[in-house]
């Protein structure tokens, strides 16, 4: 991730194949991994562990819109509706079962890929903006069916308090806790992207991305591609939707509407479409930097404001200043900061002799 | 150079001094509210207005020397709307030691009804969240305090009764509703009452934004013709339902609208008071300036050689804001007489708030009594009219059908 070879030594398709190319990556892994199992969760703050947990959620979510929009081309703004479906599924199976959690998130996960194939199939006559025109459809009808079938809202509340998850016997419930359970499913979440991207599946995504005929000619099935893009995509939106679910403790469509689906298309956007680590840095991004910059005007403020002025004077500029730092990042790279993140290394690779 | 490491010096010299300010200002006897606000998403309408009348209470408070001589800070988080700011706020307000949580808005009070729970914090929804919560047995944590959904859809078939004659029986009422899960709530209780008063009752849904209602309107005029409208509607859609009723020809005074569709904004919004004459509200907090405590904050403004605020304009939202700010405080109040002038923890303010009962702030306050198990305070409202171009109080604080609410409370599972 951070380091590169100075050429290339590979002798052996294993070697190709490999994951990490170079030792040292394996060693910057390996300390990552020590960072966020071990540094992080017994060094900070409940309150900075919760905003990390909102950000592992976003995650999940933006890897899955990444392997449809980014990787397949197929664009999707209903993203947030298969959220709610996995929630729904997830809530109605651990409140009326009383399953657990090892059975309910692939359950929701599946009920939306299953959801989002039916959505995905006007993509196999459909493209672009015509694309986003039918999804938003699905998006609207799933709102609407969850809104008016009390079967599934349990009831005109629209709202399933769910237990929390145990794990043998132990119940998570603390954000510290929820950072573990959320990381696990974070680090598959990513692992499995990336494993999925260097398959025959995930070529076949970018082949029918760059151009659907050519891929149709070499043998690519792009209604099977294509329709399996959007169940696997939704898959992850269903994963997210439960995870979210588990983590507040209560299913509710309400907070799967458009307005969600529009974020996170923003955050692959804005992270690098077609990337893995696109998709980390723009969830990151997209969650963490509005409450950064709120932590960073309340004390500046102060000094101007009263604390009642103070309030509207920071949650004005700060969408303002959130606003103009995407322009400003996606004007220096319009590919996104995956691109910004590489340029960067790039930089460096050969630095200081770069002649 | 010189000049420039003597710059550096005094910076540090004065951080250290802001540090060291900031340690002595925490040691002061000093409460932390921690409230929720929407000042720039989908409800931004609402807290514009109510969020500065929360404020300017609690600055009036704290320049009369605070709360039996704690000093209020309150910390404000904009939600946006969205349920991951609210989250992050409940840690943050947790983290900065907050005895209570303001929390803003349906979909969050949903998202941390649980949490609220589980950290043993006291939060408050007035006006927000489910009708339920009004059961402090369930919900032990979290206070509607306003009157609920069902309290108020109870109340405009009260108003509707008086206004058409003492009787329901085989009148015509039609619900104009907002078409999600808060627009929604009520509906079981008006089926009810339906029943109960012998009246046929349709229902209009208005769908999300709620900005096009023309066919429900239609429906409502020329098909279903109803001796009385209530309409429960939010955001934008307020206006749009007055300004659409009245140009298909239904008089105004027939229609009685709820908490949220109730503001001088949305009467501005529709085309003014001259357009709107006759359009009944239904209010949980006072309307207006002519209370004790708005000339109070507005003679705080006064000594610091400002105007009264903008805000007031819209008293409807800004007199909510003061209610609440109130509330607040008076359950921290109750909490630290309780303790003896012991600093209360979450737990001491819950129970205090618990215990207000009286408090009615020169009228803007409804005689509510809160109890351990009546975490709604008895759902009192009042209508408010508007009349010669500004809202006239035309009933005074009333309940409606306790014993349908109470029902409806008991059968949630």
């Amino acid at each position: 991730m951070f380091h590169r070879e100075s050429g290339v030594y590979k002798t052996t398709y294993a070697s190709d194949m490999a994951l990490y190319p170079l030792p040292v990556a394996r060693w910057t892994v390996a300390s990552f991994i020590v960072l966020f199992a071990a540094i992080l969760p017994l060094s900070l703050h409940d309150y900075y562990l919760s905003i990390i947990n909102l950000s592992l959620i976003a995650i999940v979510g933006a890897l899955g819109l990444n392997i449809l929009t980014g990787y397949t081309g197929q664009i999707s703004v209903g993203h947030a509706a298969f959220m709610s479906v996995g929630a729904y599924t997830a809530a109605n199976l651990a409140v009326k079962l009383g399953l657990p959690f090892w059975v309910t998130l692939p359950a929701g996960g599946l009920m939306a890929a299953l959801i989002g194939a039916i959505v995905g199939m006007p993509s196999l006559r459909i493209k672009g903006l015509y694309l986003a025109i039918a999804t938003l459809a699905g998006q609207l009808i799933i709102e609407w069916v969850i809104n008016h079938t009390p079967a599934i809202s349990g009831g005109a509340q629209a709202s399933i308090q769910v237990p929390r998850p145990t794990l043998w016997g132990y119940e998570i419930r603390t954000q510290g806790h929820l950072y573990f359970f959320l990381l696990f499913f974070a680090a598959l979440a990513i692992l499995a992207t990336l494993n999925l991207v260097r398959s025959r599946i995930g070529r076949a995504f970018v082949a029918i991305r760059d151009q659907d005929i050519a891929a149709e000619i070499i043998g690519i099935n792009i209604y099977r591609y294509k329709l399996l893009a959007f169940a696997i995509s939704s898959f992850y939106a269903g994963v997210c939707g439960v995870l979210y679910t588990y983590y507040l403790g209560i299913a509710n469509y309400e907070q799967f509407q458009i307005g969600v689906s529009i974020d996170y298309l923003a955050m692959i956007i804005i992270g690098g479409l077609g990337s893995v680590l696109g998709s980390i840095l723009g969830a990151v991004f997209v969650t963490m930097l509005p409450i950064v910059l709120r932590l960073a005007m309340e004390p500046l403020a102060g000094l101007f404001f009263t604390a009642g002025e103070m309030s509207s004077v920071i949650a004005s500029t700060r969408l303002v200043l959130f606003g103009a730092l995407i322009i400003f990042f996606l004007v220096v790279e319009p590919e996104g900061l995956n691109r910004l993140w590489r340029n960067i290394r790039n930089y460096f690779r050969v630095w200081p002799f770069s002649y | 150079m010189r000049s420039g490491t003597n710059w550096l010096r005094a910076a540090a010299a004065a951080g250290a001094m802001a540090i060291a300010g900031s340690a002595a200002l925490a040691q002061e006897k000093e409460l932390v509210f921690g409230v929720q606000c929407d000042r720039t998403g989908a409800t931004q309408t609402v807290g514009v207005f109510l969020c500065p009348g929360y404020h300017d209470y609690i600055a009036l408070l704290n320049s009369k020397g605070g709360i039996e001589g704690y000093k209020i800070r309150v910390v404000e988080i904009d939600n946006e709307y969205k349920v991951p700011p609210a989250m992050e706020a409940h840690e943050r307000f947790k983290k900065e030691g907050a005895v209570l949580h303001g929390l803003y808005g349906t979909p969050q009070t949903a998202a941390l009804t649980k949490k609220l729970e589980e950290d043993k914090m006291l939060g408050t929804s007035p006006g927000f969240g489910t009708a339920a919560a009004s059961d402090g047995k369930r919900y032990p944590y979290l206070f509607p305090l306003a009157a609920s959904y069902w309290s108020q859809a109870a109340a405009a078939v009260e108003f509707a009764k008086k206004q058409l004659g003492g009787s329901l029986k085989g009148k015509k009422i039609g619900y104009l509703y907002f078409d999600n899960p808060a627009g929604k709530e009520p509906l079981e209780v008006l089926e009810d009452l339906a029943k109960l008063e012998g009246f046929e009752m349709r229902t209009f849904a208005v769908p999300s934004p709620g900005v096009e209602m023309g066919a429900q309107v239609i429906d409502i005029t020329g098909r279903f013709k109803p001796d009385f409208v209530i309409t429960h509607l939010f955001g934008r859609s307020p206006s749009v339902s007055i300004k659409e009723l009245k140009g298909k020809g239904y008089p105004l005074s027939r229609v009685v609208a709820m908490v949220w569709g109730a503001s001088e904004a949305d009467i501005k919004a529709a085309g003014g008071f001259a357009l709107a004459e006759g359009y009944h509200t239904l209010q949980f907090a006072g309307v207006g300036s002519d209370f004790q405590v708005i000339k109070d904050i507005n003679e705080m403004y006064k000594a610091q050689g400002k105007g009264p605020p903008s805000q007031q304009e819209t008293s409807v939202f800004y007199n909510r804001g003061v209610m609440i700010a109130a509330l607040h405080a008076e359950a921290a109040r109750n909490a630290i007489k309780a303790k003896a002038g012991g600093r209360p923890d979450s737990v001491d303010v819950k129970n205090g708030m618990e215990s207000i009962k009286g408090f009615t702030l020169g009228g803007m306050v409804p005689p509510m009594e809160l109890t351990p198990l009546d975490h709604e305070g008895g759902g009192w409202v009042q209508v408010w009219s508007v009349k010669g171009g500004k809202l006239t109080k035309t009933t005074d604080w009333f309940q409606a059908y306790r014993d349908v609410i109470r029902k409806h409370l008991a059968a949630v599972n």
